[in-house]
């Protein structure tokens, strides 16, 4: 059963410019255990959403199957939403924005989601550089049948039931690094302040971005021994450094302290301003992002924030060349060439 | 010795190597019968390989105008020493075996029976051209003008279409007119010409056109709006997709700016392909997907969901011999029980049966109206024959005046009108319901399409009773879609007869000309092909109505005939199988044969289906 929020709401919420409060970006009560990682990052797409005065009915949201595919529902309830197959919701997003390149797409995927059964149709959307936010509620174990290990649990990490995994993690960011991802990040549920600009700045970006967050799972995943549980993550996280998102509509008011900092124009124009970042990540090089993933993998750290983006990303309408109406939108008149282009190619045929 | 008479009737086939440029000098052969106003059949039957295998090229001619397979070979042309052995003992008796004697014979091969007829092609050959690929090329063509000598061709037609294919390379033009003229010239200095079998020109070919089913559906894809096609690569249905990127690129460049108005996405399998399908049909586009068994196997679970969420999908099937990877380069009609069922849980799909090109285009393009105005998947089963064949066909017609039917979608002025609206309730009573396209309003018709159950209002459920209440509706929904699939087309007999036969797509020309042999011998059958499932009452009006039906089709368990069982609740006993699934085309007098086996009074004691089946590969 899915159970809506009550409608009534503090009076001096604020409003967005599109006269929207934060409520109106809101779903249903999320059914997922209390404490869950995924309510946070569901509140921070909430949150990221009704700062960007995005129209929600803009925005479509979709996702496969688990507890992180649950998540849909539980944000954006104007919204159009799709809760496809097991590992498939790459494609349908696909075939989606093929029909409509003007809408905003959301995937919500988990690890095994993504990781195991989905990993063919997760690989081949980073190549396509399909436009879409990617956000992967990574808590290394699948909740929905009883905390199995997945392919992203650490090797040696053990979930609650104590056995430690044999097999080594699949690293999502990693990967579609090699891919050729134009976008990567990774975050943390606990982490609000990290996890809003890197989301905003994902849907600004023009291409795939992925967004890793680990999200414990408070009932199968959050015990001692497991690296993906939130005293853990809190202990060895390390940040790439801090990401401020300035849609293109504001101006630039804060202040940046002196040292490692980059700009970065995205193609809407909004800037992303990335401030104390590592001294040995230029997030603009995808060899250096490659190493400093690395590097603090062998360290035993989990490496967050923006790792990687391709400025001059060209998605796959531009690759296709597609029209820039949408596809969706074209009616006879533009689709069918008539009955006279027809007798043409009847008389090639005798 | 007698030897085959013939005008304008009979069987030639071509066996070849594989790789070797024969299809293009073949298919001259064939439209050159075409253009002389000869209905025409031609068949390719290849190997699964790209070069070296030996692959053969079956030309029906027929001026009483019967285009399946007849069986047997009248003329075969062999300049494949590999399969040579096979070749000559599949002519009839008084039939003409012309090959390449630039090897003699084996003489183990030679049969009293049949006429032999030598032509050094590549002697001939060796001593025209110095490069090596001419030689292989022009041998082909050589022997298409030695068949215009001994069939008594009419010459002007072949460099008419000479010139008519290298348009625009215009100096291939005269080679290949002087190989046709090498081969005619060694013909009549060495043979009695014409052969006992020979054309003359007729006009029974009206304004039928030559074209193969897969570029017809491709084109039906292009006029029934298509703009996305997702697919995957697999034999016998690339050509659908290639098809529509070849008319996409002459039509569909918008004027303006240049760009596409589609897009085509080739998909890392057949589980993707379909996803694509579904999400861009979700969103509002008319979208496509071809495949093969394999392909639909694959394909089964999002068939499933875009059953149950009601999601308009197009998907062509272009049949291949399975099961797994089976005969993948050769014809059956043996998915239609996987397709019909597709999928885990109750459920049904709609199945259209295109036996011509025409129906080809018409059915694609319909494919699309029906998809989205029953909110169902559509599966177009085709096979490999139909589609990889030229066909003769009728032309094809577009109506300008025709409007795309989208089916019950909901425009933002019609949803601020609505007090609440219910993704999936039953507002007309037809167990249609109405849907709305992301995007559309900011305030109404938003709503979460899944898998899992719900209500009427597309709330997540788990209560059983609105479970059962939409499972029911989907039902009601299979009666709603028989009023809108193509019905089957009857051919009453004209002497009364308790016996039918009933058949589906490229069954039908085969069947037909069977049904004309055994209404001479006696045997009156009334006829009905079916085009579409769920099965329109007319069928079982028909079912009904006869003794005995004859289920005519190309697989092995009888796959039509289970599905007519079921969905009608009949015995065994009212429907006969008439079989073939060796994945060559069935052909008429294979037909005809399993069926006099099994009247009454023709046989004496009762058959069981293998022996049916060994009569079918014996005359296959």
């Amino acid at each position: 059963m899915s159970y809506q929020l009550p409608k009534f709401r503090h009076p001096d919420l604020p409003v967005n410019t599109l006269g929207y409060t934060k409520a109106d970006y809101e779903g249903a009560i999320s059914t997922l255990c209390a404490g869950c990682g995924h309510d946070s990052i569901s509140g921070a797409i909430v949150r990221a959403c009704h700062e960007l005065a995005l129209e929600p009915h803009r925005i479509a949201k979709l996702s496969g199957i688990g507890c992180s595919s649950k998540a849909p529902t539980y944000f954006l309830g104007k919204s159009h939403g799709f809760n496809s197959v097991h590992g498939r919701m790459p494609s349908v997003v696909t075939g989606a924005n093929m029909a409509n390149r003007e809408l905003l797409y959301l995937g919500v995927s988990g690890d095994g989601d993504t990781a195991s059964i989905g990993m063919g149709q997760f690989t081949h959307a980073v190549r396509r550089n399909l436009n879409m936010v990617y956000i992967v509620m990574n808590n290394g174990c699948y909740g929905l049948t009883k905390g199995q290990d997945s392919a992203t649990a650490d090797e040696g990490s053990a979930s609650k039931k104590g056995d430690p995994n044999p097999f080594s993690a699949i690293d999502l960011p990693g990967l579609a690094l090699q891919l050729g991802a134009t976008f990567v990040a990774r975050s943390f549920s606990g982490d609000k302040g990290q996890l809003v600009p890197l989301i905003k700045a994902a849907i600004a970006h023009r291409g795939f971005a992925l967004i890793d967050v680990v999200s414990p799972c408070v009932t199968f995943n959050n015990n001692a021994g497991s690296t993906k549980s939130y005293d853990f993550v809190r202990e060895h996280s390390e940040a790439t450094g801090t990401v401020d998102f300035v849609p293109m509509r504001d101006e630039i008011t804060a202040s940046y302290a002196a040292g490692h900092t980059q700009e970065v124009t995205l193609h809407d124009g909004s800037v992303l301003h990335l401030e104390k970042l590592a001294e040995d990540l230029d997030p603009f090089d995808r060899v250096s992002a490659m190493i400093a993933l690395e590097q603090s993998r062998v360290a035993g750290q989990i490496l967050t924030g923006l790792i990687y983006i391709d400025k001059d990303s060209r998605d796959l309408h531009d690759v296709l060349e597609t029209s820039r109406r949408p596809l969706n939108s074209l009616t006879e008149e533009d689709l069918c060439p008539g009955n006279k282009v027809l007798v043409n190619i009847n008389a090639s045929l005798r | 010795m007698q030897a085959l008479q013939a005008v304008n009737e009979f069987v030639i086939k071509f066996a070849n190597v594989n790789g070797t440029g024969s299809a293009s000098a073949n298919n001259l052969f064939a439209k050159a019968v075409f253009r002389m106003g000869l209905p025409v059949c031609p068949k390719n039957i290849f190997p699964s390989n790209i070069q070296g295998l030996p692959t053969w090229y079956e030309v029906r001619v027929s001026e009483r105008g019967y285009l399946g397979r007849r069986g047997g070979v009248d003329i075969m042309l062999s300049v494949n020493p590999q399969s040579m052995p096979q070749d000559i003992q599949e002519l009839e008796p008084g039939g003409y075996f012309i090959y390449d004697n630039t090897k003699p014979l084996d003489l183990r091969l030679i049969r009293s029976d049949v006429n032999i007829m030598g032509i050094p092609l590549t002697r001939i050959c060796n001593e025209q051209y110095q490069d090596p690929r001419q030689r292989q090329l022009f041998r082909n063509v050589i022997y298409v003008g030695a068949l215009a000598a001994l069939l008594d061709m009419d010459f002007a037609v072949l460099t008419g279409l000479v010139e008519d294919q290298f348009k625009g390379k215009d100096k291939l033009i005269l080679p290949n007119i002087q190989a046709l003229e090498l081969g005619y010239q060694y013909a009549t200095e060495n043979f009695d010409c014409p052969i006992g079998i020979r054309l003359r020109k007729s006009d029974r070919v009206g304004d039928n056109i030559l074209l193969d089913g897969n570029t017809a559906l491709g084109l039906g894809a292009i006029y029934g709006g298509a703009t996305v096609a997702a697919w995957y690569p697999i034999t016998p249905s690339t050509s659908v997709v290639d098809a529509f990127e070849k008319y996409a690129k002459r039509l569909r460049i918008d004027p303006g700016t240049g760009r596409r108005n589609y897009a085509i996405v080739q998909a890392e399998d057949e589980l993707a392909a379909i996803g694509m399908v579904v999400g861009a049909s979700w969103n509002g586009a008319r979208a496509f997907t071809a495949t093969s068994g394999p392909g639909l196997s694959l394909m089964s679970e999002f068939l499933g969901l875009a059953y149950f969420a009601e999601i308009p999908t197009v998907l062509f099937d272009v049949q291949r011999a399975g099961p797994s990877t089976g005969m993948p380069t050769r014809t059956q009609q043996s998915d239609i029980l996987s397709a019909a069922y597709a999928s885990h849980g109750d459920t049904k799909q709609v199945l259209l049966f295109p036996a011509t090109p025409k129906e080809c285009f018409d059915f694609g393009a319909l494919s699309f109206d029906l998809a989205e105005r029953l909110q169902t998947p559509i599966i177009l089963m085709t096979d490999l024959d139909l589609g990889m064949n030229d066909n003769m066909s009728p032309p094809l017609v577009w109506e300008d005046d025709r409007r795309y039917d989208r089916g019950k979608v909901l425009t933002a002025a019609q949803l601020d009108e609505m007090e609440r609206f219910g993704r999936y309730l039953d507002v007309d009573g037809d167990a249609i319901c109405y849907r709305t396209i992301p995007g559309t309003h900011p305030e109404k018709g938003a709503f979460f399409t899944r898998g899992t159950s719900r209500d009427e209002y597309a709330v997540y459920t788990e209560k059983g009773e609105e479970y059962e209440k939409n499972m029911h509706r989907l039902m009601a929904k299979w009666e709603t879609i028989k009023q809108w699939v193509p019905a089957p087309i009857e051919t009453p007999s004209d002497r009364e007869t308790d016996t039918a036969i009933l058949f589906f797509g490229t069954s039908e020309e085969s069947a037909m000309e069977a049904r004309d042999y055994l209404a001479e011998e006696g045997i009156p059958l009334a006829a009905m092909r079916v085009r579409a499932f769920p099965f329109n009452d007319e069928v079982e009006e028909f079912i009904a109505r006869h003794e005995r039906v004859f289920v005519i089709e190309q697989n092995r368990d009888a796959q039509l005939r289970t599905l007519l069982m079921a969905e009608f609740e009949l015995g065994p006993d009212k429907l006969k199988s008439v079989l073939c699934f060796d994945g060559n085309p069935i052909s008429a007098r294979n037909i005809r044969k399993q069926i006099l086996l099994q009247m009454p009074g023709y046989n004496v004691t009762p058959l069981r289906r293998e022996r049916v089946v060994a009569g079918a590969e014996m005359n296959s």
